[in-house]
């Protein structure tokens, strides 16, 4: 007869679980792991090679401390050494990396398990109640404690301090904890595991941006912005720059107090219910509800809308910040002769406009790309297979998700130009002109996100079983290309992949029109070529 | 046209895996067919090449008198759908979907049988699907086929999670859909269904069809359970044809009997039976669940199979 006795808490099974999660995740871990470290030692190995001198270095920081493009994207430079350049350079997205990667496994781990009902199963069998969100943390912990000892290992043999190399590695994994405390809580408050991650990532780009705007407007705008939140967290820290240790404080303190919050809110509600419950909706459907156009607007639009309204803030409060920028390089430096003959201060508000729109553009595709990847996961998940059975065409269902993919990157590119414009002739004067150029700037960056997304389609038709590494890849390329490609002094023909490479840098940019039909004729090419594929393959 | 559905040598491989390996199936217009197998036998499989889901890499296969990979897309304006596993969109409504399955295939969508069935069946409309259990997603599924004016149903496994009570509208239901000279093609493990609803049976074993027939077709070619209170014992352990003796009721001369008789030695059975003497005598055909059992009981059977299966 077997035995009760053994009583379990609710923490009960977690280390079953633990293990459950490791296995499952044997191979997205250690490659998230791999690009985060890997990323930040080849760059300190280009760094330590391009920029023997320090002679070379200093008019690489003349152009870092000046730019307020540059700041935007990577924040301010607290030196002029080897370390200091890489943390600039890697520190704030190697960061944003750990925050995405502690993102995507908690919610796996607990909220998307949840909704697709394996926790249930997982629940009846001796597991305390805790013991899926606590084998989660367990497992985002390990994950992050990795990357920092890793980083720890291979930066100091690169010739770089160490003391600013344990400090680098602890301000990016810091950063990783405090959003697996924030994921946890995020799992907590939504039903569905797809609005949890977006909870997070939401927070994770306002983080972005706060910074952004904190560092790129300086002493004259709202500097203190940076401290707000766990990315500017990781610049305050200053690796290799005079290290300031207590600021570790602040993301230890973020992540205890949202585990306690997380763990409190988990004890507190039933299973497979968010923090607010389900309202009972329409007994009939709408004749709006009539095909699988208006249903894929109708499951995409919720997610649609959220993105935009993001989009809408933090745009307009870049573009706000805009006029801080003219002001602070109005009074400094050589450089700013320098900008001044190519095209007076304008040219440098130009300049930061047009790295806002080249962001919007990365963004915006990386939102399409996981809009068309929503075909993929009703495919998945069976949900195709009802509304295939109908008279319904495998092109027309296709083509349902991409319309929404397509028009929502427009949709967002314009948001992004219209709130930036706003912002900026707000402040500046000259709302109706700044909006008007704004929001071409935004709209051009249009078909190189179709490129990524006619990839992403291509791959949803030809390779299925690969698409959303391959989607996901070439968006994460197409980062690396654009953000990093520059610094990293990779040759023509290897930025010229990425098709953001190609696309106008408006404002100020010139516009090739060749260019711009040249990435439409691809788009268009990759989405027929894909759309045909689907044809042609088996379902599920 | 006189047949629904009409498969001949159906080939489906994934990678090296041999989903179906020369399947044939035939339903003939308006007739309840009843398509059985265990798990992983390729029923799923079947309907998803009916569907036009999955591409055949071998065979013929006509849907109603159409290509179902070709002219899907008509085709499907014909038919209604309900999936073994009813996966919904966790954010709509139990009504909101049926009424856009019903678009979906193009229908002039019928209110009032929608409502009667959603009464019928007991489902609430206004809920959304996330909150739906099991049962309830197949009765969203089944409710939208069911309203449809489809000629041809296909339904897999549609009962798997419905109660009882549900079971048995469900079973009206289609009952009443036979009567309206509806074509089902019913995929299904619970073989009482099968036997209260099928004109036709379909069992399929790895892949391949191993009978087809009407129930009393089946029975014909197989074996019959007799049992008989006997004046005397009888020998019957060395006659082809007669599986099975259990002889019980005294420790050596036992006078109760049970044995299973291929029909074709029904004859000789029954002889030497009342050559001893018999008391009581009960003749029965054996139930589907009998005729299923002994198919799947294991490989051991082929060949017994083959001898009392005449050639179609």
């Amino acid at each position: 007869m077997t035995t009760l006795s053994t009583s379990g808490g609710p923490l009960t099974g977690t280390g079953v679980l633990a293990k459950l999660a490791l296995r499952r995740d044997r191979i997205m871990l250690p490659a998230w792991v791999y690009v985060v470290v890997i990323g930040v030692a080849s760059n300190a190995f280009t760094f330590a090679r391009l920029y023997k001198t320090e002679s070379s270095r200093q008019s690489l920081v003349a152009s870092g401390l000046d730019n307020p493009a540059l700041i935007f994207l990577y924040g301010r430079l607290n030196g002029d050494s080897v370390g200091a350049l890489t943390a600039w350079r890697y520190g704030v997205w190697g960061a944003l990396f750990a925050a995405l990667m502690s993102i995507f496994l908690v919610v796996r781990h607990t909220r998307a398990d949840e909704e697709a009902g394996r926790l249930e199963l997982i629940g009846s069998a001796r597991v305390g109640r805790q013991a899926p969100l606590a084998s989660a943390l367990a497992v985002a912990v390990l994950a992050n404690a990795l990357l920092t000892v890793l980083l720890c290992v291979i930066l100091p043999p690169l010739g770089l301090p160490a003391a600013g190399s344990v400090a680098l590695a602890l301000a990016i994994g810091t950063c990783g904890l405090a959003f697996t405390g924030v994921s946890l809580v995020a799992a907590q408050l939504t039903a569905g595991a797809r609005a949890a991650r977006g909870l997070a990532i939401g927070v994770l780009g306002v983080s972005f941006l706060a910074r952004a705007v904190g560092d790129a407007t300086g002493a004259s705008g709202p500097s203190w912005l940076t401290w707000t939140l766990p990315l500017g967290w990781t610049e305050m820290l200053r690796p290799y720059s005079g290290e300031r240790w207590w600021v570790l404080a602040l993301p230890f303190a973020l992540f205890a107090a949202s585990v306690w919050l997380a763990f409190r809110l988990a004890a507190r509600r039933d299973h497979g219910a968010g923090l607010f419950p389900d309202r009972p909706g329409r007994p009939a459907a709408s004749a709006a509800l009539s095909g699988p156009a208006p249903l894929a607007w109708r499951l995409q639009w919720p997610a649609l809308a959220g993105w935009a309204a993001g989009y809408a803030v933090m745009f307009a409060v870049c573009g706000a910040a805009a006029k801080g920028i003219g002001q602070l390089v109005g009074t400094s430096s050589a450089l700013n002769k320098e900008f001044t003959r190519i095209g007076g201060q304008s040219a440098i508000v130009n300049a930061y406009l047009a790295a806002l729109m080249l962001l919007a553009g990365l963004v915006a595709a990386a939102y399409g790309v996981s809009a068309v990847l929503r075909s993929h996961a009703e495919e998945t998940a069976g949900r195709a297979d009802p509304v295939l059975a109908g008279s319904v065409g495998r092109v027309r269902w296709g083509l349902s998700h991409l319309l929404v993919a397509c028009a929502g990157t427009a949709g967002l590119l314009g948001v992004a130009g219209v709130a930036t414009g706003l912002g900026y002739g707000l402040s500046v004067g000259g709302a109706a002109h700044q909006t008007a150029r704004m929001l071409g700037a935004g709209i051009a960056q249009l078909p190189a996100a179709l490129v990524i997304i006619g990839i992403a389609l291509l791959a949803l038709g030809a390779a299925p079983d690969a698409c959303v590494a391959i989607a996901w890849s070439a968006v994460g390329l197409t980062v690396l290309l654009d953000i990093f490609g520059q610094a990293l002094q990779l040759s023509h023909w290897v930025l010229d992949i990425s098709p953001f490479t190609h696309a106008p840098r408006l404002p100020g940019g010139a516009v090739s029109t060749e260019a711009i039909l040249l990435l439409t004729v691809i788009a268009l090419a990759l989405c027929v070529t894909g759309l045909a594929a689907l044809r042609r393959r088996d379902i599920g | 046209m006189a047949n629904a559905i009409e498969a001949r040598g159906l080939v489906k491989r994934f990678g090296k895996a041999t989903a179906l390996d020369g399947l044939d199936l035939t339903v003939r217009t308006g007739e309840v067919h009843a398509f059985l197998g265990p798990n992983g036998a390729g029923k799923t499989t079947t309907i998803r090449i009916l569907l036009g889901l999955l591409r055949k890499d071998g065979g013929e296969v006509a849907l109603l008198g159409g290509d179902p990979w070709r002219d899907a897309t008509a085709l499907h304006a014909r038919l209604a759908y309900v999936p073994g596993d009813v996966t919904l969109w966790p954010s709509l409504t139990g009504g909101e979907i049926i009424d856009l399955l019903a678009r979906l295939r193009g229908d002039g969508a019928d209110r009032k049988r929608r409502d009667e069935l959603i009464e019928r069946f007991e489902l609430d409309p206004a809920k959304k699907a996330r909150a739906y259990s099991k049962g309830n997603r197949q009765k969203v599924a089944l409710i939208a086929a069911l309203a449809s004016d489809a000629e041809l149903l296909v339904l897999d496994e549609p009962t798997s999670g419905l109660d009882p009570l549900m079971e048995a509208a469900f079973r009206d239901c289609v009952g009443a859909e036979r009567q309206g000279g509806r074509t089902v093609l019913l995929s299904s493990h619970i073989l009482a269904e099968a036997e209260a609803l099928a004109d036709r049976v379909t069992i399929i074993r790895s892949g391949r069809t191993i009978e087809t027939g009407t129930l009393a077709e089946l029975r014909h070619l197989s074996r019959t359970t007799v049992q008989a209170e006997l004046d005397a014992p009888v020998q019957l352990d060395a006659l082809p044809g007669v599986h099975t003796v259990t002889l019980e009721g005294g420790a050596l001369d036992g006078t109760s009997l049970r044995c299973e008789v291929d029909n074709a030695a029904l004859n000789e059975v029954l002889r030497r039976l009342t050559a001893v003497g018999v008391r009581t005598l009960t003749c029965r055909p054996p139930t589907l669940e009998e005729l299923f059992l002994r198919h799947y009981a294991g490989q051991d059977d082929d060949t017994e199979r083959e001898r009392v299966t005449p050639a179609p």
